[in-house]
């Protein structure tokens, strides 16, 4: 790794994207984020702010593959 | 599909229309729901401990023993919010969410029983380059970015962004955890921390180290 790969993981480490919805709301619809995934349609187009959430937050991360992994091993919708 | 009393609510598929009405206070097969729902939240709750265990350093009888508390609480909160259920997906969907929550709540619980030996004000800036996943090589080549870094965490950031940032990246602390040590919840620390990275980026920029491209520009 050079300073070119440090600077590139500071940078997506640090950056930031306004459509990020939070926690709050980003656990709230992950449900129906999840069963959409589930369901072969693209959630982010529905819930851009989840999809920007997802990518920085990894306890949301998380709890979003769990809940994935539980609905499909139970059957898809 | 069947049109459910709140006009808020989504109609619900069969399935789920059949759920809420066997939960609710009066139905007569209230017991007979009860059961075959903690049956599915025990086994969700499971399944993700399962997953979870090994990264969260438990095994065996502690599985099985959070995996009930997990799901005995995940039953009660659904129970306490079932009115809030609009059917946007199916409503075991939306209950094993629950399940899952509490397993992270459990976990982030679990972590200080596990981990005693921790400070939350002794900052350990060595460890920022391993904690971002760099290399010792790149770190050393870098020495002037991540001193930056420190210099824009010690004095851009209020006191409370400077402690959780130390907390989730230079101690690496779960974030779940760290909530529950702070008595509050995931979301106010992710919008400290939010805001922390957003500070500590702009910092950086003005002073040249990274590039200047606008908050959300991928």
């Amino acid at each position: 790794m050079s300073i070119v790969d440090a600077r590139r993981v500071l940078d997506r480490f640090l950056r930031t994207d306004p459509s990020d919805v939070g926690c709050g709301q980003a656990v709230a619809m992950l449900h129906a984020y999840v069963e959409l995934v589930v369901s072969g349609e693209n959630p982010d187009t529905q819930h851009p702010g989840i999809a920007a959430h997802l990518q920085a937050c990894a306890p949301c991360l998380e709890d979003y593959d769990g809940l994935l992994l539980t609905v499909r091993e139970t059957g898809a919708p | 599909m069947v049109a459910a009393p709140d006009d808020a609510r989504a109609a619900l598929d069969a399935e789920s229309a059949a759920w809420v009405e066997g939960l609710a206070a009066r139905s007569p097969d209230r017991d007979s729901a009860l059961s075959r729902l903690h049956l599915l939240l025990l086994r969700a709750a499971r399944t993700e401990l399962t997953r979870r265990a090994p990264g969260a350093g438990i095994s065996g009888p502690e599985v099985d023993d959070l995996a009930h508390q997990a799901a005995d609480d995940a039953l009660l909160a659904i129970l306490r919010r079932l009115p809030e259920f609009r059917g946007d997906s199916r409503f075991t969907t939306w209950a094993y969410k629950f399940a899952i929550f509490e397993v992270s709540s459990k976990l982030g619980r679990h972590f200080w029983t596990t981990r005693t030996d921790i400070a939350l004000d002794a900052a350990q800036w060595e460890r920022l380059p391993a904690r971002l996943g760099l290399t010792p090589e790149s770190a050393i080549e870098a020495a002037d970015l991540f001193a930056a870094v420190r210099s824009a965490v010690e004095t851009n950031l209020t006191t409370r962004q400077r402690d959780i940032f130390v907390a989730l990246v230079l101690d690496g602390i779960p974030l779940d955890a760290l909530a529950l040590k702070l008595t509050t919840d995931r979301n106010t620390i992710y919008k400290v921390m939010f805001d922390a990275r957003r500070k500590i980026r702009a910092a950086l920029v003005t002073n040249g180290y990274l590039a200047g491209h606008a908050e959300g520009e991928r």
